[in-house]
């Protein structure tokens, strides 16, 4: 090994004046089991103390730390540098409005999002602190489990050509938490009320099938296989609407 | 500067900042809460195995009650608990599963009919009824008689943070993230909100409310390895420790996991000694069942973690780069287990160790995981010291856990004690008016502002903040550790108190402009000394051995002097060292204190005569 790994980091502090976007260099020797999370870290305590990343976990199941490492979307906690070669550049993901160097609020975007899917259970039921839990079948709430396992890392959003385009493209995570909820029967939206929020060019429809997404999911999220079926299913929602007696 | 006024300010939006906001929102009451990161990125997140309930609907449950709940959570608490509290989160806990479930949890469920499960590497076979099909399963956890622990495959935390978020954004909850609470604003006897600095572009705000819930989970990053995430570091409990009036309590008690992996300390989930796991040492033997026949690998943690160190004191350690280890063994769960119901498991091995756990060993030792102490607070979850804060969930203490926390009963508590200190804040919002005092709130400000002046100008020095923050790290890693004693004690003490005297000198070697995060590691760094005192000091000044506190020198657990908890305050600037205070450990007995079961251990009783003063 002994490699000595060059960093290439982009640089930008929109809160200091009269300054610009710029790339910048960091050298840093390999060592045994790096990850970038390491690297980071001992760029800034010992090279730069104002560089600007996020991370949390650094487990590789909140999300945080999601930018593009040489030029691919991914979790940089979960990214180990010698799987990279010794060059190794870093932006922040695109789409995301950018706080600083490699840091994006990711927040505000999801936020937005939940807003609009209505990222919760619709139900009239109230809940009773004195009944029996309602049952459910274990392989169905596995098969929820599975499409709830996104960590809103943002990746695929930032790798998607459409939301690139599209400001108001919903992306692959809004369309596969639709899917979560249109398989939940707690959920008493019907196909129509799903209609209404992804049957148009932002959502279902504006997808190119390209599949930059999943390719990129650090969860290998099924996104591939949640978007046909909404396709598929919105397709025949869109034709229900226009045969008599539709509901 | 910007100014929020709201009827409830929660500092945290993971599960039980975020259930606390839920039932005050629900009750119509304006809620705003802060997070360092977007809600769903909360520590809570990370939790894999479960969450703890006596449903019984189990095969391996039945027979289960809140009442064997209550008496394995006291056990568990090696009776430091409050026994009152203790009882409302053991009757609670079904029905917040229930509620979780009702708001989109998907709870794995009973299958009906038979399987098999492993016990210390052995095959056995349970069938489950028929008619508890599809109510909601659990898996074993240690220190529990029953399997209690109701979970989502190994995704719990995440599942259930994401319910409860969702239910937040439903009932128009509003979270400000990237925003991070740095000083509380209080007049000596009231808390009027907080000062906080934006994560985005570095601006102070000003935070106003009738009532303030700490909520920002545990402060494990003072230790220099620990399962915690990067974020939880203390700030809010040292921002708590400089009001000056609110005690810390039970600080000295902290939790080591037995399973963090070596080198990077990610934890892999209690769920897999739960599920039939093994610990293993350098000639790839249990022992586990040698120290502890009955319970063996699944007796509460701070018993499994001593014995671990004892092993490899012992000699029966694995050598490596990183110093000794022993091994996690899941191999004969067998691949559809480990790939489905240990997925997170099965990843966090191949991605960060290069290694499946189908096939391999995992190399794992005992690293800080969970703070039992924090803000102190009475049932109801008010804090002591300041009307109108509050403090729920692993900020807390509350007091459920004792010296011990249970695996499981964290994610449950702060959900259950959400719920119940909800209802109380809601209470207290009925009642209350606000009134704020425009002097108190400039004077916080201008303090605040003043604080980052000097830091920027380095108008105290140039002490490097990181090399302060280390230096801290190390001296809790060295002496106040798993195994205490006098004096590794005194020693780490000593240090800390020259690290807080470092502290106050730090100079910023950047230009702190925006969002700029050596400001905001330097604004919290001596209050974080001062919390590391107080886990020192009061370890010190602990001469006994309960739960995860355990004295060499003084290996009885004395209910005779010690069945009391630490009450830590920090009262005034110029200290170098808490003030510590004591209160009985439960003003309530239904269990009076007795043998754990596991552990070991002599017990001085709490009416053996005569009463001496206590030894230091
Ligand atoms: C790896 C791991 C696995 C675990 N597994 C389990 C398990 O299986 N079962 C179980 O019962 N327990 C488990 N635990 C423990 C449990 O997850 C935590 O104790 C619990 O989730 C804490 O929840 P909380 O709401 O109190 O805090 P958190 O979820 O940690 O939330 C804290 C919140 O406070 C915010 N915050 C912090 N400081 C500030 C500040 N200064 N200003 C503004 N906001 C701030 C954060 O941004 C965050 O939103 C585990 C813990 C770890 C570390
Ligand atoms: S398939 Fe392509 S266009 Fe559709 S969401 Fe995925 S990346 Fe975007
Ligand atoms: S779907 Fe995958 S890539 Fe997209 S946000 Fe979720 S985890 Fe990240
Ligand atoms: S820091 Fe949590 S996923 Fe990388």
């Amino acid at each position: 090994m002994d490699r000595t790994l060059k960093f290439n980091i982009f640089r930008y502090n929109p809160m200091a004046q009269g300054t610009a976007p710029r790339m910048e260099t960091f050298v840093l020797p390999e060592i045994p089991s790096m990850t970038l999370f390491i690297a980071l870290n001992q760029i800034r305590e010992e090279q730069d103390p104002s560089l600007q990343f996020d991370f949390c976990c650094r487990a590789g199941i909140c999300g945080a730390c999601g930018m593009l490492i040489n030029g691919r979307p991914g979790l940089a906690c979960k990214t180990k540098t010698k799987d990279l070669p010794e060059e190794i550049t870093l932006l922040p993901l695109p789409v995301f409005k950018l706080v600083g160097d490699l840091s994006v609020d990711t927040g505000s975007w999801f936020r937005e999002m939940y807003a609009r899917v209505g990222s919760w259970i619709h139900t009239d039921k109230q809940f009773d602190p004195l009944a029996e839990e309602e049952r459910m079948d274990n392989a169905l709430a596995n098969e929820i489990y599975e499409l709830e396992r996104c960590v809103e890392c943002g990746c695929c959003v930032a790798g998607c050509g459409t939301a690139r385009m599209r400001k108001d493209f919903l992306g692959a995570v809004a369309l596969n938490r639709i899917a979560r909820f249109a398989l939940d029967p707690r959920d008493q939206r019907t196909d129509r009320d799903y209609f209404e929020i992804i049957g148009d060019d932002n959502g279902i429809f504006g997808c190119m099938g390209l599949l930059g997404c999943e390719d990129v999911c650090p969860k290998e999220l099924p996104l591939q296989d949640q978007l046909g079926f909404l396709r598929r299913k919105m397709g025949l929602t869109a034709i229900r609407r226009f045969l008599p007696g539709a509901k | 500067m910007q100014t929020f006024v709201t009827d409830l300010l929660c500092i945290g939006a993971g599960l039980a900042g975020e259930r606390v906001a839920i039932e005050a929102a629900g009750a119509g009451f304006d809620v705003i809460c802060l997070s360092i990161v977007p809600a769903r990125r909360s520590h809570s997140s990370a939790a894999q195995g479960g969450m703890q309930a006596a449903l019984g609907n189990s095969a391996m449950g039945e027979g289960d009650s809140p009442d064997v709940h209550f008496m394995d959570t006291v056990k568990g608490s090696d009776w430091g608990c409050d026994q009152e509290v203790a009882r409302i989160f053991c009757d609670n806990a079904p029905i917040a599963m229930r509620q979780m479930a009702h708001w989109g949890v998907p709870w794995n469920r009973v299958v009906a009919g038979k399987s098999f499960y492993y016990k210390g590497g052995e095959r056995y076979e349970k069938e489950e009824k028929a008619e508890k099909e599809g109510l909601i399963t659990a898996r074993a956890f240690g220190g529990t008689a029953k399997w209690r622990t109701c979970y989502t495959s190994d995704g719990t935390g995440h599942t259930v943070l994401y319910t409860m978020d969702n239910r937040a954004a439903q009932l128009g909850v509003a979270v400000h993230d990237k925003t991070e609470m740095i000083s509380l604003i209080h007049d000596g006897g009231r808390c009027l909100g907080a000062v906080a600095r934006c994560l985005k572009t570095g601006e102070l705000r000003v935070y106003l409310a009738k009532a303030t819930l700490i909520a920002a989970g545990g402060f494990g990053r003072i230790y220099r390895e620990s399962t915690n995430a990067v974020i939880c570091d203390g700030g809010a409990h040292a921002a708590v420790l400089d009001t000056g009036v609110v005690p810390l309590g039970n600080m000295e008690a902290v939790q080591f996991h037995p399973t963090g992996i070596v080198p990077t300390y990610i934890l892999v989930t209690e769920g897999c000694r739960g599920d039939g796991g093994t610990l293993l040492d350098v000639n790839q033997e249990r022992f586990m069942h040698v120290y502890e026949p009955d319970k063996a690998e699944l007796a509460s943690r701070d018993v499994v973690s001593r014995w671990m160190m004892h092993h490899i004191r012992e000699g029966k350690g694995v050598q490596s780069p990183y110093g000794q280890h022993l091994w996690l063994d899941i191999r004969h769960l067998g691949e559809e287990h480990i790939r489905v119901k240990l997925r997170e498991v099965d990843e966090i091995c191949q991605n960060f160790l290069g290694v499946d756990p189908v096939h391999s060993l995992i190399p794992v030792k005992p690293v800080q995981h969970y703070s039992m102490g924090g803000v102190r607070t009475n049932k109801d979850g008010a804090a002591y010291g300041l009307a109108g804060l509050f403090s729920a969930g692993e900020a807390a203490c509350w007091d459920m856990h004792g010296f011990n926390r249970l695996g499981g009963n964290s994610l449950a508590e702060t959900v259950v004690a959400g719920g119940v200190i909800g209802v109380k804040v809601v209470d207290y919002l009925r009642g209350a008016s606000a009134q704020y005092g425009t002097a108190v709130v400039a004077d916080r400000v201008a303090r605040d502002q003043e604080r980052i002046r000097r830091l920027t100008e380095g108008a105290d020095g140039s002490e490097d903040v990181y090399k302060v923050r280390a230096a801290m790290q190390d001296a809790l890693q060295d002496g106040v550790h798993i195994f205490r004693n006098k004096e590794g004690l005194e020693r780490a003490v000593a240090t800390l108190q020259e690290v807080h005297a470092r502290a106050k000198r730090i100079g910023l070697k950047s230009d702190g402009v925006g969002a700029n995060p050596e400001l905001a590691l330097a604004l919290k760094m001596p209050g974080l000394v001062r919390l590391a005192l107080c886990v020192a000091h009061g370890a010190l000044m602990r001469t006994e051995s309960r739960g995860s506190h355990a004295r060499e020198d003084f290996p009885e657990r004395n209910d005779r002097d010690w069945l009391t908890r630490t009450l830590a305050t920090w009262k005034s600037e110029g200290d170098d060292l808490p003030t510590l205070d004591y209160e009985p450990a439960t003003r309530t007995f239904e269990i009076p204190p007795g043998e754990r079961g596991y552990g070991g251990g002599k017990i001085i009783p709490m009416d053996s005569a005569p009463k001496p003063g206590k030894e230091n």
